[in-house]
């Protein structure tokens, strides 16, 4: 699209916000009348932050925006919306049980004496799906039955019937067929050329020529550069996104040479892993690279029985090869995950510090079923000890530890059991410097005893810093291994390159469908 | 939390001490032989099955069917006793095994099926009573001086025999929640399923288990219930379920799960009856009695609520 020569509409000046961590740090967008402005970069790089806080989502620590003439402060999405800037979300909230119309409409139902006045409801829904080109579907039947990417769409016509100045679009395509994405840009063009400003988070280059009037890249919550047009060479942004960082090789000190502890031959989990096939050897911690919704996550949880894989095998060390059915199989077997939600999906919070670190099968310090409860202090104190958690005494509720604290927990639950493997999801995330620092050294200091790590991170440095092998998932599979000396420009790319379906293949990456 | 848990058990203990100073002030025959009897014949049956609930519910579930299962147990120990004369030692047992095949039946279908158990039990409750009236023919078994001895006041203790034997199941579903690992997995079960499912640790059979438990103590219930009255009587233990659920609620279990005490249920048990004890000591009518209880269970959760708010305020 060409580049548009309207004023600035929505400025936003030194946004800066922090969760535990710096996310954004100064930016500045300065949002045009009528143009489609991309904001582009690696996972974490802040791009869905500043949107939200354009939309009212979150507040921003520090920073001005302002809204044609006026300051720009909504302190909520509903806020946003009255001064006329839309957010569509990642994840949807949508109501599967109600009907379409009810869900386009629900914030302002058209009422008559109190009661929903049918007729309009459904006259505007008509209208409202038409814009979306879901004009076949009846606006009475429930949400239920539509498909992620239509139900994408339905929030899309949801926003686009309120009367909006500025549109967010917070990867909108991640859901979407490639028929479904072409319309979603037909439409987007079509609001751009009636004067509405678009801001579009995306993380795929092959969109940019498509839709882009002016491309911001953002890494590590800073602004990095800005674009004119969506004609940039993939290759300057890539480099744009990952920084050029030197290869460093630091934390890994024992060269993987030694036995086999995990081999994972031909797995699948329907479209979310395709046969995967990776070795993970005593000793060594191998990272998984990819962006979000590559199958990082689904790859450990099929690996670790949680979810059913549909083919292939496991194996740890000399043990038999096949498929867990069960955590609890993939435990006996001396496999440990941590998983990526651990308040949801690790830890009981209401629980003690002691209660959570030995919640194991066979509990370790028991006897003919009954809890030897001074042993089982014994062995809570150690874990505390060894672990370094943070925490007035072992009784104290998890729940009130820090993020860091509570995967200390869970880790040493896990090194108290004796696995072989650990299978670690986003293992320091929300977690502080220091206690992540604690965290690489304690699982390297398990490989050193003779355990293997599978290491999922969104964080390049996180693999840099702790991996010996980094493994790049795509689209369900394992599209690139590289070993230790990698840049963050070559991981970038084979992820980017399988994620955009561009077939390139210009990085030393290696086809890794089996042993490397 | 041990300490939170005496001070919760020290309340419990508080308020009932309160209400046995209330009535003996109010009530002229309040503080005598006769009611100690009174409410130690009906405690039993009550607090074992209470007992039950209590671990159920800690595991995050609910059994509706209590009260049915008890009835049905009842069924089973007239016929064998009456109708095929079997010696009580003989049928006991069965009896509490008829509990735990019904609890078994209902742990299977809420597992397997992956059901609410309050959906299961729902059902479980009409067929366990269908079945009753079945075995039964619809009518009350009269028993008589087979069993009546378990419920006389032994001499000079001045307590049925029952309600040792309650305590001790007290006591041992006490010991089985805090000091096995099988109790210690039903109260993480009922905290966050997924995460124990993640740590390894079977969570199907405990969960099973649990309803086979409560399906027994039902059944001891039965052989209490049938020594009080001398016979089995195929309505026996209707409303059972609220009572028991009441008892668990007043006595500091959260009904969400993953946390709570089965003594503290016993002192929930122990505050109902003696509630129910004075005020019809005082005269006090049926509407008004099941009124004031209503009222007290009110009381007890909202009391609790408060609490935790202000630890966790504090905290």
């Amino acid at each position: 699209m060409s580049a548009p020569a309207g004023a600035v509409v929505l400025r936003a000046e030194g946004i800066s916000k922090a969760w535990s961590t710096p996310v954004l740090d100064r930016v500045s967008l300065h949002l045009r009348g009528g143009e489609v402005h991309v904001l582009m970069g690696s996972n974490g790089a802040g791009k869905s932050t500043l949107a939200a806080i354009l939309g009212g989502l979150v507040p921003a620590d520090a920073g001005q925006m302002t809204l044609g003439p006026l300051p720009h402060a909504p302190r909520s999405r509903a806020a946003a919306e009255t001064a006329g800037v839309v957010m569509v979300l990642q994840e949807m909230n949508l109501f599967p049980g109600m009907s379409l119309a009810e869900n386009l409409f629900l914030d302002r139902l058209p009422s008559r004496f109190g009661l929903v006045d049918r007729a309009t409801l459904h006259r505007r829904a008509v209208v409202a799906l038409e814009r979306v080109g879901l004009s076949d579907l009846d606006p009475r039947m429930p949400l239920a039955r539509l498909g992620v990417g239509k139900r994408q769409l339905v929030e899309i016509a949801r926003a686009l019937d309120r009367r909006c100045r500025v549109l967010i679009l917070d990867e909108p395509t991640a859901a979407l067929s490639a028929r479904e994405s072409d319309l979603l840009f037909d439409h987007v063009r079509r609001l751009v050329s009636e004067g509405v400003s678009v801001v579009y988070v995306t993380h795929r280059l092959d969109e940019l020529p498509r839709i882009a009037s002016r491309v911001s890249v953002l890494r590590d919550g800073r602004f990095v550069a800005e674009h004119l047009g969506g004609d940039v060479a993939p290759g300057r942004l890539i480099e744009e996104m990952s920084g050029r960082s030197a290869p460093q090789g630091s934390a890994a000190e024992s060269p993987p040479t030694r036995d086999l502890v995990l081999a994972v031959r031909g797995l699948d989990r329907g479209a979310r892993v395709r046969s995967v096939s990776l070795e993970v050897r005593s000793g060594e911690v191998v990272g998984l690279a990819g962006l979000v919704g590559a199958g990082r996550t689904e790859l450990l949880r099929t690996i670790f029985g949680a979810d059913p894989a549909s083919a292939g095998s496991v194996r740890v060390g000399d043990g038999r090869a096949g498929l867990y059915r069960s955590p609890r199989q993939a435990v006996a077997a001396g496999i440990g995950m941590l998983p990526e939600d651990r308040r949801h999906d690790g830890l009981l919070l209401g629980q003690s510090m002691r209660v959570n670190a030995l919640l194991l099968p066979g509990q370790p310090r028991a006897q003919s079923g009954w809890i030897d409860r001074a042993a089982e202090r014994g062995a809570a104190e150690e874990i505390r000890t060894g672990m370094e958690v943070d925490c007035t005494s072992i009784e104290q509720p998890v729940g009130q530890l820090s993020g860091g604290n509570q995967q200390k927990v869970v880790l040493g639950r896990w090194l108290a059991a004796g696995c072989r493997v650990l299978l670690c999801d986003e293992p320091t995330r929300g977690v502080d410097a220091a206690a992540k620092g604690t965290i690489h050294r304690l699982l390297r200091e398990f490989v050193n005893r003779g355990g293997g790590v599978l290491l999922a991170s969104g964080e390049l440095a996180e693999l840099r810093a702790i991996c010996d092998r980094v493994l790049v998932m795509a689209g369900g599979r394992i599209v690139a291994e590289f070993s230790r000396g990698w840049s963050d420009e070559e991981v970038t790319a084979a992820a980017f390159h399988q994620a955009g379906r561009t077939p390139a293949r210009k990085t030393s990456a290696v086809e890794a469908g089996g042993r490397p | 939390m041990n300490r939170t848990r005496l001070g919760g058990w020290g309340v419990l203990v508080l308020v009932w001490l309160g209400l046995v100073a209330l009535f003996g002030t109010l009530a002229d025959h309040f503080l005598s032989a006769t009611t100690l009897t009174t409410v130690a014949s009906r405690l039993p049956a009550l607090a074992v099955v209470a007992a039950g609930m209590t671990l159920v519910i800690i595991a995050g579930g609910i059994d509706l069917s209590v009260g049915s299962v008890m009835a049905l147990s009842g069924a089973v120990l007239g016929v064998a006793v009456v109708q095929w004369g079997w010696p009580l030692a003989a049928a006991i047992p069965v009896v509490i095994l008829t509990g735990a095949l019904a609890g078994l039946g209902t742990g299977l279908v809420t597992v397997g099926l992956g059901i609410p158990s309050f959906l299961v039990t729902l059902g479980s409750l009409e067929i366990c009573r269908g079945l009753t009236y079945a075995v039964c023919d619809s009518r009350t078994l009269f028993i008589g001086m087979a069993i009546r001895p378990l419920a006389q006041p032994m001499p000079i203790l001045g307590i049925p025999p029952t309600v040792p034997v309650a305590l001790a199941v007290v006591v041992a579903a006490q010991a089985i929640l805090s000091r096995t690992v099988f109790g210690r997995h039903l109260v993480a079960i009922g905290a966050n399923e997924a995460a124990v499912r993640l740590a390894g640790i079977d969570t199907a059979r405990p969960r099973v288990a649990v309803f086979v438990l409560s399906g027994a103590l039902a059944g001891l219930a039965a052989v209490f219930a049938s020594a009080r009255l001398g016979s089995a009587d195929p309505n026996a233990g209707n409303g059972l379920e609220l009572a028991a659920i009441a008892a668990v609620v007043i006595g500091g279990t959260s009904l969400a799960g993953g946390s709570g005490s089965v003594v503290g249920s016993l002192l929930g048990v122990l505050v109902i009856a003696t509630l129910e004890a004075g005020l019809a000591q005082l005269g006090a009518s049926e509407p008004l009695k099941r009124i004031v209880t209503g009222g007290a269970i009110i009381a007890a959760v909202a009391a609790d609520a408060l609490r935790r708010r202000w630890e966790g305020e504090r905290g």
